[in-house]
Protein backbone atom coordinates (compact mmCIF):
# COMPACT_ATOMS: atom_id res chain seq x y z
CA UNK A 1 0.00 0.00 0.00
CA UNK A 2 1.41 3.37 -0.93
CA UNK A 3 -1.11 5.58 0.84
CA UNK A 4 0.80 8.36 2.55
CA UNK A 5 0.19 8.17 6.30
CA UNK A 6 -1.33 11.61 6.62
CA UNK A 7 -4.17 10.76 4.23
CA UNK A 8 -7.22 9.83 6.28
CA UNK A 9 -9.67 9.31 3.47
CA UNK A 10 -9.13 8.79 -0.22
CA UNK A 11 -11.78 8.80 -2.89
CA UNK A 12 -10.70 7.46 -6.27
CA UNK A 13 -12.68 7.77 -9.48
CA UNK A 14 -15.98 7.30 -7.76
CA UNK A 15 -19.10 7.13 -9.91
CA UNK A 16 -22.63 6.68 -8.68
CA UNK A 17 -25.97 6.93 -10.40
CA UNK A 18 -29.59 6.58 -9.34
CA UNK A 19 -32.12 5.49 -11.95
CA UNK A 20 -29.70 6.26 -14.80
CA UNK A 21 -29.09 9.73 -13.43
CA UNK A 22 -25.42 10.35 -12.77
CA UNK A 23 -25.15 11.74 -9.22
CA UNK A 24 -21.39 11.46 -8.79
CA UNK A 25 -19.09 11.28 -11.77
CA UNK A 26 -15.42 10.52 -11.45
CA UNK A 27 -14.83 12.08 -8.05
CA UNK A 28 -11.27 12.16 -6.71
CA UNK A 29 -10.68 13.65 -3.27
CA UNK A 30 -8.06 13.16 -0.57
CA UNK A 31 -8.71 14.22 2.98
CA UNK A 32 -5.61 14.72 5.11
CA UNK A 33 -5.11 14.55 8.82
CA UNK A 34 -6.12 17.68 10.74
CA UNK A 35 -7.69 19.20 7.68
CA UNK A 36 -11.09 20.80 7.18
CA UNK A 37 -12.40 20.09 3.71
CA UNK A 38 -15.65 21.75 2.65
CA UNK A 39 -17.88 20.51 -0.07
CA UNK A 40 -19.90 23.31 -1.56
CA UNK A 41 -22.58 23.15 -4.14
CA UNK A 42 -26.22 23.80 -4.90
CA UNK A 43 -28.95 21.37 -3.79
CA UNK A 44 -28.78 18.13 -5.72
CA UNK A 45 -25.11 18.63 -6.57
CA UNK A 46 -24.23 15.30 -4.94
CA UNK A 47 -22.82 16.48 -1.60
CA UNK A 48 -24.95 14.27 0.64
CA UNK A 49 -24.58 11.35 -1.76
CA UNK A 50 -20.82 11.62 -1.44
CA UNK A 51 -21.06 11.55 2.36
CA UNK A 52 -23.36 8.54 2.20
CA UNK A 53 -20.91 6.63 0.02
CA UNK A 54 -18.12 7.49 2.46
CA UNK A 55 -20.23 6.23 5.35
CA UNK A 56 -20.79 2.96 3.50
CA UNK A 57 -24.52 3.52 3.16
CA UNK A 58 -24.44 3.57 -0.63
CA UNK A 59 -22.70 1.22 -2.97
CA UNK A 60 -20.42 2.53 -5.69
CA UNK A 61 -20.95 1.95 -9.41
CA UNK A 62 -17.20 2.20 -9.85
CA UNK A 63 -14.18 3.60 -8.11
CA UNK A 64 -12.83 3.12 -4.63
CA UNK A 65 -13.14 4.77 -1.23
CA UNK A 66 -10.75 4.04 1.58
CA UNK A 67 -10.88 5.42 5.12
CA UNK A 68 -7.84 4.75 7.31
CA UNK A 69 -7.00 2.11 4.72
CA UNK A 70 -10.30 0.27 5.25
CA UNK A 71 -13.56 0.01 3.33
CA UNK A 72 -16.30 2.45 4.33
CA UNK A 73 -18.93 1.17 6.75
CA UNK A 74 -16.73 -1.38 8.49
CA UNK A 75 -16.88 -1.43 12.27
CA UNK A 76 -13.24 -0.48 12.74
CA UNK A 77 -13.80 2.60 10.58
CA UNK A 78 -17.00 3.50 12.41
CA UNK A 79 -15.12 3.47 15.71
CA UNK A 80 -12.80 6.21 14.37
CA UNK A 81 -15.61 8.24 12.88
CA UNK A 82 -18.33 10.60 14.00
CA UNK A 83 -21.13 11.79 11.78
CA UNK A 84 -23.68 14.54 11.89
CA UNK A 85 -26.38 13.79 9.35
CA UNK A 86 -29.51 15.65 8.42
CA UNK A 87 -31.89 14.21 10.99
CA UNK A 88 -35.43 15.55 11.29
CA UNK A 89 -36.21 14.19 14.74
CA UNK A 90 -34.67 12.41 17.69
CA UNK A 91 -36.39 10.03 20.12
CA UNK A 92 -38.52 12.51 22.07
CA UNK A 93 -38.43 11.30 25.63
CA UNK A 94 -34.71 10.90 26.25
CA UNK A 95 -32.64 13.67 27.78
CA UNK A 96 -29.62 15.27 26.16
CA UNK A 97 -27.43 13.62 28.79
CA UNK A 98 -28.91 10.16 28.13
CA UNK A 99 -28.41 10.51 24.38
CA UNK A 100 -24.79 11.57 24.76
CA UNK A 101 -23.92 8.99 27.44
CA UNK A 102 -25.34 6.25 25.21
CA UNK A 103 -23.39 7.37 22.14
CA UNK A 104 -20.20 7.68 24.21
CA UNK A 105 -20.57 4.02 25.19
CA UNK A 106 -20.15 3.01 21.53
CA UNK A 107 -16.53 4.19 21.62
CA UNK A 108 -13.60 2.71 23.52
CA UNK A 109 -12.07 6.09 24.36
CA UNK A 110 -14.87 8.65 24.25
CA UNK A 111 -14.41 12.33 24.79
CA UNK A 112 -14.84 13.51 28.37
CA UNK A 113 -18.51 14.39 28.96
CA UNK A 114 -17.73 17.89 30.27
CA UNK A 115 -15.61 18.47 27.20
CA UNK A 116 -18.55 17.50 24.96
CA UNK A 117 -20.70 19.95 26.92
CA UNK A 118 -18.12 22.69 26.45
CA UNK A 119 -17.94 22.11 22.69
CA UNK A 120 -21.69 21.91 22.20
CA UNK A 121 -22.81 24.51 24.75
CA UNK A 122 -25.56 22.23 26.06
CA UNK A 123 -24.60 22.18 29.74
CA UNK A 124 -27.54 24.29 30.92
CA UNK A 125 -30.10 22.06 29.26
CA UNK A 126 -28.49 18.63 29.68
CA UNK A 127 -31.55 17.26 31.51
CA UNK A 128 -34.11 18.41 28.97
CA UNK A 129 -35.96 15.89 26.82
CA UNK A 130 -35.09 16.16 23.15
CA UNK A 131 -38.79 16.80 22.51
CA UNK A 132 -38.49 20.28 24.03
CA UNK A 133 -35.43 21.40 22.07
CA UNK A 134 -35.48 24.11 19.43
CA UNK A 135 -34.14 23.43 15.93
CA UNK A 136 -30.80 24.98 16.76
CA UNK A 137 -30.50 23.07 20.04
CA UNK A 138 -31.23 19.80 18.22
CA UNK A 139 -28.43 20.61 15.78
CA UNK A 140 -26.08 21.19 18.71
CA UNK A 141 -27.09 17.85 20.21
CA UNK A 142 -26.43 16.11 16.89
CA UNK A 143 -23.03 17.81 16.80
CA UNK A 144 -22.37 16.60 20.35
CA UNK A 145 -23.28 13.03 19.31
CA UNK A 146 -20.91 13.27 16.35
CA UNK A 147 -17.92 14.39 18.44
CA UNK A 148 -18.57 12.53 21.72
CA UNK A 149 -16.53 9.51 20.64
CA UNK A 150 -13.46 11.65 20.01
CA UNK A 151 -13.37 10.61 16.37
CA UNK A 152 -10.35 11.02 14.13
CA UNK A 153 -12.64 11.71 11.21
CA UNK A 154 -15.75 13.84 11.48
CA UNK A 155 -18.51 14.15 8.87
CA UNK A 156 -20.69 17.21 9.19
CA UNK A 157 -23.56 17.39 6.72
CA UNK A 158 -25.00 20.92 6.82
CA UNK A 159 -24.15 21.32 10.51
CA UNK A 160 -25.34 24.87 11.11
CA UNK A 161 -28.78 24.72 9.48
CA UNK A 162 -31.29 26.33 11.84
CA UNK A 163 -28.65 27.74 14.19
CA UNK A 164 -28.58 31.37 15.18
CA UNK A 165 -25.39 33.32 14.64
CA UNK A 166 -24.11 32.83 18.22
CA UNK A 167 -24.56 29.08 18.07
CA UNK A 168 -23.00 29.01 14.61
CA UNK A 169 -19.94 30.90 15.79
CA UNK A 170 -19.46 28.61 18.79
CA UNK A 171 -19.72 25.58 16.51
CA UNK A 172 -17.10 27.11 14.21
CA UNK A 173 -14.89 27.57 17.23
CA UNK A 174 -15.42 23.92 18.20
CA UNK A 175 -14.51 22.79 14.67
CA UNK A 176 -11.32 24.85 14.71
CA UNK A 177 -10.34 23.47 18.11
CA UNK A 178 -10.99 19.87 17.04
CA UNK A 179 -8.96 20.46 13.91
CA UNK A 180 -6.10 21.83 15.98
CA UNK A 181 -6.25 18.61 18.01
CA UNK A 182 -5.78 16.58 14.83
CA UNK A 183 -9.32 15.71 13.76
CA UNK A 184 -10.01 15.61 10.04
CA UNK A 185 -13.32 17.16 9.12
CA UNK A 186 -15.43 16.82 6.02
CA UNK A 187 -18.09 19.49 5.91
CA UNK A 188 -20.90 20.22 3.53
CA UNK A 189 -22.54 23.57 3.73
CA UNK A 190 -24.69 26.12 2.01
CA UNK A 191 -23.12 28.95 3.94
CA UNK A 192 -20.19 30.29 1.99
CA UNK A 193 -18.99 32.36 4.92
CA UNK A 194 -18.75 29.12 6.87
CA UNK A 195 -16.63 27.41 4.23
CA UNK A 196 -14.50 30.53 3.85
CA UNK A 197 -13.79 30.75 7.59
CA UNK A 198 -13.24 27.10 8.37
CA UNK A 199 -11.83 25.33 5.36
CA UNK A 200 -8.31 24.47 4.48
CA UNK A 201 -9.62 23.36 1.13
CA UNK A 202 -12.87 23.73 -0.73
CA UNK A 203 -14.24 21.35 -3.32
CA UNK A 204 -17.05 22.79 -5.38
CA UNK A 205 -19.63 20.40 -6.74
CA UNK A 206 -22.13 20.90 -9.48
CA UNK A 207 -24.17 18.21 -11.24
CA UNK A 208 -22.13 15.51 -9.49
CA UNK A 209 -18.80 16.79 -10.76
CA UNK A 210 -15.99 18.67 -9.11
CA UNK A 211 -15.93 22.06 -10.81
CA UNK A 212 -13.26 23.78 -8.69
CA UNK A 213 -10.88 22.75 -5.97
CA UNK A 214 -8.48 24.74 -3.85
CA UNK A 215 -7.99 26.88 -0.78
CA UNK A 216 -10.62 29.56 -0.18
CA UNK A 217 -8.03 32.14 -1.35
CA UNK A 218 -7.29 30.21 -4.54
CA UNK A 219 -10.94 29.98 -5.41
CA UNK A 220 -11.55 33.62 -4.67
CA UNK A 221 -8.50 34.65 -6.68
CA UNK A 222 -9.87 32.91 -9.75
CA UNK A 223 -12.41 35.67 -9.78
CA UNK A 224 -10.53 38.86 -10.49
CA UNK A 225 -13.53 41.15 -10.29
CA UNK A 226 -13.23 43.93 -7.75
CA UNK A 227 -16.02 46.06 -6.39
CA UNK A 228 -15.70 49.84 -6.18
CA UNK A 229 -18.16 51.52 -3.84
CA UNK A 230 -18.65 55.23 -3.27
CA UNK A 231 -21.24 57.92 -2.90
CA UNK A 232 -21.61 60.64 -5.48
CA UNK A 233 -23.98 63.51 -6.23
CA UNK A 234 -23.77 62.57 -9.92
CA UNK A 235 -26.30 60.64 -11.96
CA UNK A 236 -25.81 56.90 -12.58
CA UNK A 237 -25.38 57.62 -16.30
CA UNK A 238 -22.09 59.40 -15.60
CA UNK A 239 -20.57 56.09 -14.52
CA UNK A 240 -22.16 53.82 -17.13
CA UNK A 241 -19.93 55.37 -19.77
CA UNK A 242 -16.71 54.24 -18.07
CA UNK A 243 -14.93 51.80 -20.41
CA UNK A 244 -13.26 49.57 -17.82
CA UNK A 245 -16.38 49.04 -15.75
CA UNK A 246 -18.44 45.89 -16.37
CA UNK A 247 -21.44 46.65 -14.21
CA UNK A 248 -22.87 49.74 -12.54
CA UNK A 249 -25.52 49.63 -9.88
CA UNK A 250 -27.08 52.04 -7.45
CA UNK A 251 -26.98 50.18 -4.13
CA UNK A 252 -30.14 51.74 -2.77
CA UNK A 253 -32.56 53.86 -4.74
CA UNK A 254 -32.99 56.41 -1.95
CA UNK A 255 -29.29 57.17 -1.56
CA UNK A 256 -26.60 58.25 -3.97
CA UNK A 257 -24.46 55.19 -3.23
CA UNK A 258 -23.06 53.29 -6.21
CA UNK A 259 -21.25 50.02 -6.80
CA UNK A 260 -19.11 49.38 -9.86
CA UNK A 261 -17.65 46.04 -10.85
CA UNK A 262 -14.37 46.08 -12.63
CA UNK A 263 -11.82 43.56 -13.82
CA UNK A 264 -9.13 46.11 -13.14
CA UNK A 265 -9.93 48.51 -10.33
CA UNK A 266 -6.77 50.58 -10.89
CA UNK A 267 -7.72 51.42 -14.50
CA UNK A 268 -11.28 52.24 -13.50
CA UNK A 269 -10.07 54.59 -10.79
CA UNK A 270 -7.76 56.29 -13.26
CA UNK A 271 -10.69 56.77 -15.62
CA UNK A 272 -12.86 58.23 -12.86
CA UNK A 273 -10.18 60.71 -11.84
CA UNK A 274 -9.36 61.69 -15.44
CA UNK A 275 -13.03 62.45 -16.06
CA UNK A 276 -13.06 64.33 -12.78
CA UNK A 277 -16.17 62.56 -11.56
CA UNK A 278 -16.84 63.41 -7.94
CA UNK A 279 -16.69 60.38 -5.64
CA UNK A 280 -16.80 60.32 -1.85
CA UNK A 281 -16.47 57.56 0.78
CA UNK A 282 -14.55 55.35 -1.64
CA UNK A 283 -13.92 51.65 -0.90
CA UNK A 284 -12.53 48.91 -3.11
CA UNK A 285 -13.10 45.28 -2.12
CA UNK A 286 -12.07 41.92 -3.54
CA UNK A 287 -14.56 39.24 -4.47
CA UNK A 288 -16.16 37.31 -1.66
CA UNK A 289 -16.40 33.54 -1.92
CA UNK A 290 -20.07 34.03 -2.60
CA UNK A 291 -19.31 35.95 -5.79
CA UNK A 292 -16.82 33.34 -6.87
CA UNK A 293 -19.39 30.67 -6.30
CA UNK A 294 -22.05 32.44 -8.29
CA UNK A 295 -19.75 33.14 -11.20
CA UNK A 296 -18.36 29.62 -11.33
CA UNK A 297 -21.81 28.09 -11.18
CA UNK A 298 -23.03 30.38 -13.94
CA UNK A 299 -20.04 29.43 -16.10
CA UNK A 300 -20.73 25.78 -15.48
CA UNK A 301 -24.41 25.89 -16.26
CA UNK A 302 -23.86 27.88 -19.45
CA UNK A 303 -21.10 25.53 -20.58
CA UNK A 304 -23.15 22.42 -19.78
CA UNK A 305 -26.19 23.95 -21.51
CA UNK A 306 -24.16 24.56 -24.67
CA UNK A 307 -22.85 21.01 -24.82
CA UNK B 1 -1.61 0.61 5.18
CA UNK B 2 -3.98 -0.21 7.97
CA UNK B 3 -3.41 2.16 10.82
CA UNK B 4 -6.16 1.15 13.19
CA UNK B 5 -5.54 -0.23 16.62
CA UNK B 6 -8.81 -2.06 17.05
CA UNK B 7 -9.89 -0.80 20.44
CA UNK B 8 -13.25 -2.25 21.35
CA UNK B 9 -15.74 -0.69 23.71
CA UNK B 10 -17.40 -2.74 26.44
CA UNK B 11 -20.24 -4.59 24.71
CA UNK B 12 -22.14 -5.44 27.89
CA UNK B 13 -22.06 -1.79 28.92
CA UNK B 14 -23.56 -0.82 25.54
CA UNK B 15 -26.32 -3.44 25.89
CA UNK B 16 -27.25 -2.20 29.37
CA UNK B 17 -27.20 1.50 28.48
CA UNK B 18 -29.09 0.95 25.24
CA UNK B 19 -31.79 -1.10 26.99
CA UNK B 20 -32.02 1.35 29.87
CA UNK B 21 -32.33 4.39 27.60
CA UNK B 22 -34.93 2.70 25.43
CA UNK B 23 -37.00 1.44 28.38
CA UNK B 24 -36.95 4.79 30.20
CA UNK B 25 -37.94 6.52 27.00
CA UNK B 26 -40.95 4.28 26.41
CA UNK B 27 -42.14 4.44 30.02
CA UNK B 28 -42.12 8.22 29.59
CA UNK B 29 -44.13 7.93 26.37
CA UNK B 30 -47.75 7.54 27.52
CA UNK B 31 -48.87 6.85 23.94
CA UNK B 32 -46.88 3.62 24.11
CA UNK B 33 -46.97 2.50 27.75
CA UNK B 34 -50.63 3.14 28.58
CA UNK B 35 -52.32 1.20 25.75
CA UNK B 36 -49.70 -1.57 25.91
CA UNK B 37 -50.27 -2.16 29.62
CA UNK B 38 -53.91 -1.21 29.90
CA UNK B 39 -55.60 -2.95 26.98
CA UNK B 40 -54.90 -6.57 27.96
CA UNK B 41 -55.71 -5.82 31.61
CA UNK B 42 -58.93 -4.01 30.73
CA UNK B 43 -60.12 -6.62 28.24
CA UNK B 44 -59.36 -9.47 30.63
CA UNK B 45 -61.12 -7.79 33.56
CA UNK B 46 -64.09 -7.16 31.32
CA UNK B 47 -64.51 -10.43 29.43
CA UNK B 48 -62.68 -12.82 31.75
CA UNK B 49 -63.94 -11.66 35.12
CA UNK B 50 -66.94 -9.32 35.04
CA UNK B 51 -68.87 -10.79 32.11
CA UNK B 52 -67.43 -14.26 32.28
CA UNK B 53 -69.47 -16.83 30.35
CA UNK B 54 -68.36 -19.67 32.58
CA UNK B 55 -66.93 -18.70 35.98
CA UNK B 56 -65.15 -22.03 36.55
CA UNK B 57 -62.98 -22.19 33.39
CA UNK B 58 -63.25 -18.81 31.65
CA UNK B 59 -61.09 -16.75 34.06
CA UNK B 60 -58.20 -19.24 33.66
CA UNK B 61 -58.63 -19.72 29.90
CA UNK B 62 -58.85 -16.02 29.11
CA UNK B 63 -56.06 -15.10 31.55
CA UNK B 64 -53.82 -17.24 29.36
CA UNK B 65 -55.05 -15.96 26.01
CA UNK B 66 -55.05 -12.29 27.09
CA UNK B 67 -51.50 -12.75 28.37
CA UNK B 68 -50.57 -13.90 24.85
CA UNK B 69 -52.40 -10.87 23.47
CA UNK B 70 -50.56 -8.70 26.01
CA UNK B 71 -47.01 -9.85 25.25
CA UNK B 72 -47.44 -9.60 21.47
CA UNK B 73 -48.28 -5.89 21.78
CA UNK B 74 -44.96 -4.50 23.03
CA UNK B 75 -43.07 -6.82 20.65
CA UNK B 76 -44.92 -5.60 17.57
CA UNK B 77 -45.06 -1.94 18.59
CA UNK B 78 -41.60 -1.35 20.06
CA UNK B 79 -40.00 -2.99 17.04
CA UNK B 80 -42.50 -2.29 14.28
CA UNK B 81 -43.60 1.26 14.99
CA UNK B 82 -40.40 2.27 16.79
CA UNK B 83 -38.06 1.36 13.96
CA UNK B 84 -40.36 2.76 11.26
CA UNK B 85 -40.52 6.15 13.00
CA UNK B 86 -36.78 6.28 13.67
CA UNK B 87 -36.15 5.44 10.02
CA UNK B 88 -38.50 8.23 8.95
CA UNK B 89 -36.66 10.76 11.10
CA UNK B 90 -33.22 9.74 9.90
CA UNK B 91 -32.36 8.78 13.49
CA UNK B 92 -32.05 5.12 12.54
CA UNK B 93 -29.52 6.12 9.86
CA UNK B 94 -27.47 8.00 12.42
CA UNK B 95 -27.45 4.92 14.66
CA UNK B 96 -26.51 2.79 11.67
CA UNK B 97 -23.45 4.88 10.82
CA UNK B 98 -22.45 5.15 14.48
CA UNK B 99 -20.34 2.34 15.94
CA UNK B 100 -23.38 0.96 17.75
CA UNK B 101 -23.35 -2.82 17.27
CA UNK B 102 -26.59 -3.86 15.51
CA UNK B 103 -26.98 -6.51 18.20
CA UNK B 104 -27.32 -3.77 20.85
CA UNK B 105 -30.28 -2.29 19.04
CA UNK B 106 -32.01 -5.67 18.91
CA UNK B 107 -31.08 -6.79 22.43
CA UNK B 108 -32.31 -3.49 23.89
CA UNK B 109 -35.71 -3.83 22.26
CA UNK B 110 -36.01 -7.48 23.23
CA UNK B 111 -35.22 -6.57 26.86
CA UNK B 112 -37.79 -3.83 26.68
CA UNK B 113 -40.38 -6.27 25.33
CA UNK B 114 -39.53 -8.69 28.14
CA UNK B 115 -39.96 -5.96 30.77
CA UNK B 116 -43.35 -4.89 29.44
CA UNK B 117 -44.38 -8.53 28.97
CA UNK B 118 -43.43 -9.35 32.57
CA UNK B 119 -45.47 -6.43 33.89
CA UNK B 120 -48.51 -7.45 31.87
CA UNK B 121 -48.18 -11.07 33.03
CA UNK B 122 -47.84 -9.95 36.64
CA UNK B 123 -50.96 -7.78 36.44
CA UNK B 124 -53.03 -10.46 34.69
CA UNK B 125 -51.95 -13.20 37.12
CA UNK B 126 -52.78 -10.97 40.09
CA UNK B 127 -56.20 -10.06 38.71
CA UNK B 128 -56.91 -13.68 37.77
CA UNK B 129 -55.90 -15.08 41.18
CA UNK B 130 -57.59 -12.32 43.18
CA UNK B 131 -60.82 -11.64 41.32
CA UNK B 132 -61.21 -14.62 38.96
CA UNK B 133 -60.42 -17.28 41.53
CA UNK B 134 -57.78 -18.81 39.23
CA UNK B 135 -56.06 -21.64 41.11
CA UNK B 136 -52.92 -23.17 39.60
CA UNK B 137 -49.93 -25.13 40.88
CA UNK B 138 -46.71 -23.22 41.29
CA UNK B 139 -45.04 -25.00 38.32
CA UNK B 140 -48.01 -24.01 36.19
CA UNK B 141 -47.68 -20.30 37.03
CA UNK B 142 -43.95 -20.42 36.33
CA UNK B 143 -44.25 -22.38 33.08
CA UNK B 144 -46.94 -20.02 31.83
CA UNK B 145 -44.83 -16.95 32.62
CA UNK B 146 -41.84 -18.47 30.78
CA UNK B 147 -43.93 -19.41 27.75
CA UNK B 148 -45.35 -15.90 27.52
CA UNK B 149 -42.04 -14.08 27.88
CA UNK B 150 -40.14 -16.32 25.46
CA UNK B 151 -43.20 -16.52 23.22
CA UNK B 152 -42.85 -12.81 22.49
CA UNK B 153 -39.66 -13.51 20.51
CA UNK B 154 -41.25 -14.56 17.19
CA UNK B 155 -43.31 -11.37 17.36
CA UNK B 156 -40.16 -9.33 17.92
CA UNK B 157 -38.89 -10.76 14.62
CA UNK B 158 -42.19 -9.94 12.88
CA UNK B 159 -42.13 -6.44 14.38
CA UNK B 160 -38.55 -5.87 13.26
CA UNK B 161 -39.41 -6.76 9.68
CA UNK B 162 -42.49 -4.53 9.73
CA UNK B 163 -40.38 -1.69 11.14
CA UNK B 164 -37.81 -2.03 8.39
CA UNK B 165 -40.36 -2.12 5.57
CA UNK B 166 -43.20 0.17 6.70
CA UNK B 167 -43.29 3.93 6.29
CA UNK B 168 -43.28 6.01 9.50
CA UNK B 169 -46.69 7.61 9.03
CA UNK B 170 -48.54 4.42 8.14
CA UNK B 171 -46.76 2.10 10.59
CA UNK B 172 -49.00 2.56 13.69
CA UNK B 173 -52.18 1.92 11.69
CA UNK B 174 -50.70 -1.00 9.77
CA UNK B 175 -49.36 -2.68 12.91
CA UNK B 176 -52.78 -2.30 14.57
CA UNK B 177 -54.43 -3.72 11.47
CA UNK B 178 -52.26 -6.79 11.82
CA UNK B 179 -52.25 -7.04 15.62
CA UNK B 180 -55.96 -6.74 16.41
CA UNK B 181 -57.53 -8.98 13.71
CA UNK B 182 -54.73 -11.54 14.13
CA UNK B 183 -55.41 -11.66 17.88
CA UNK B 184 -59.14 -12.12 17.42
CA UNK B 185 -58.73 -14.76 14.69
CA UNK B 186 -56.22 -16.66 16.84
CA UNK B 187 -58.81 -16.99 19.59
CA UNK B 188 -57.16 -14.65 22.06
CA UNK B 189 -60.29 -12.60 22.78
CA UNK B 190 -62.84 -15.39 22.66
CA UNK B 191 -62.06 -19.10 23.02
CA UNK B 192 -61.08 -20.58 19.66
CA UNK B 193 -63.78 -23.29 19.82
CA UNK B 194 -66.62 -20.73 19.84
CA UNK B 195 -65.38 -19.41 16.47
CA UNK B 196 -66.87 -20.92 13.28
CA UNK B 197 -65.13 -23.99 11.85
CA UNK B 198 -63.61 -22.07 8.88
CA UNK B 199 -62.03 -19.56 11.21
CA UNK B 200 -60.63 -22.31 13.41
CA UNK B 201 -58.97 -23.80 10.30
CA UNK B 202 -57.58 -20.41 9.33
CA UNK B 203 -56.17 -19.91 12.85
CA UNK B 204 -53.65 -22.67 12.07
CA UNK B 205 -51.79 -20.14 9.91
CA UNK B 206 -51.49 -17.57 12.68
CA UNK B 207 -48.57 -17.61 15.13
CA UNK B 208 -50.53 -16.24 18.17
CA UNK B 209 -52.87 -19.22 17.91
CA UNK B 210 -49.93 -21.60 18.26
CA UNK B 211 -48.44 -19.69 21.18
CA UNK B 212 -51.84 -19.70 22.94
CA UNK B 213 -52.25 -23.45 22.33
CA UNK B 214 -48.81 -24.11 23.84
CA UNK B 215 -49.72 -22.13 26.95
CA UNK B 216 -53.16 -23.70 27.23
CA UNK B 217 -51.49 -27.13 27.34
CA UNK B 218 -50.23 -26.23 30.82
CA UNK B 219 -53.82 -26.20 32.11
CA UNK B 220 -55.09 -28.92 29.76
CA UNK B 221 -57.33 -26.45 27.96
CA UNK B 222 -55.80 -26.74 24.49
CA UNK B 223 -57.32 -28.39 21.44
CA UNK B 224 -54.94 -31.35 21.76
CA UNK B 225 -52.53 -30.89 18.85
CA UNK B 226 -48.87 -31.90 19.37
CA UNK B 227 -46.42 -29.50 20.98
CA UNK B 228 -44.02 -30.10 18.10
CA UNK B 229 -46.53 -28.66 15.62
CA UNK B 230 -46.95 -25.42 17.60
CA UNK B 231 -43.23 -25.06 18.20
CA UNK B 232 -42.33 -25.65 14.57
CA UNK B 233 -44.85 -23.11 13.28
CA UNK B 234 -43.49 -20.50 15.73
CA UNK B 235 -39.92 -21.36 14.78
CA UNK B 236 -40.75 -21.17 11.07
CA UNK B 237 -42.29 -17.71 11.46
CA UNK B 238 -39.28 -16.54 13.48
CA UNK B 239 -36.78 -17.75 10.88
CA UNK B 240 -38.75 -16.31 7.98
CA UNK B 241 -39.02 -12.87 9.55
CA UNK B 242 -35.43 -12.80 10.82
CA UNK B 243 -34.37 -13.58 7.25
CA UNK B 244 -36.56 -10.77 5.85
CA UNK B 245 -35.30 -8.32 8.48
CA UNK B 246 -31.65 -9.12 7.84
CA UNK B 247 -32.26 -8.74 4.13
CA UNK B 248 -33.90 -5.34 4.59
CA UNK B 249 -31.20 -4.17 7.01
CA UNK B 250 -28.30 -5.07 4.77
CA UNK B 251 -29.86 -3.68 1.64
CA UNK B 252 -27.70 -0.77 0.54
CA UNK B 253 -28.91 2.24 -1.40
CA UNK B 254 -32.15 2.38 0.57
CA UNK B 255 -33.67 5.78 0.07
Amino acid sequence: MNTPPQTVASIRQVCKSFDNKQVLSNINIDLNQAEVLSILGPNGAGKTTLINTMLGRLSLDSGEISLFGHAPGSMSVKRQTGAMLQVSGLPDMSTIKEHITLFQSYYAHPMDYEQVMAFSGLKDIENQYSKTLSGGQKQRLLFALAICGHPKLLFLDEPTVGMDITARKSLWHAIQTLKAQGTSILLTTHYLEEADQLSDRIVMFNHGEIVREGTPEEIKSQINTKKIRFSSPLNIASFSTLKTVTKVSQISSSTDYYELESACAEKSMKEIFEKQLQVNNLTIIGAALEDAFEIINNEESTSSASE
Amino acid sequence: MKTIIDDKPNLLNIFILEAKTETMRLFRTPGFSIPTLLFPIMFYTFFGIVFSMNPTTMPTYLMITYAVFGVIGPALFSFGVGIAIERGQGWFDLKEVSPMPASAYIVSRISLTFIFASLIILFLFTIGATFGDVRLMRWQWISLALIFVLGSLPFCAIGMTLGLYLKANSAPATVNLIYLPMSFLSGLWLPINVLPEVMQQFANLLPPYHLAQLALKITNMDLGFPIALHLSVLAAYSLLFIFLAVKAYHKKDKQ
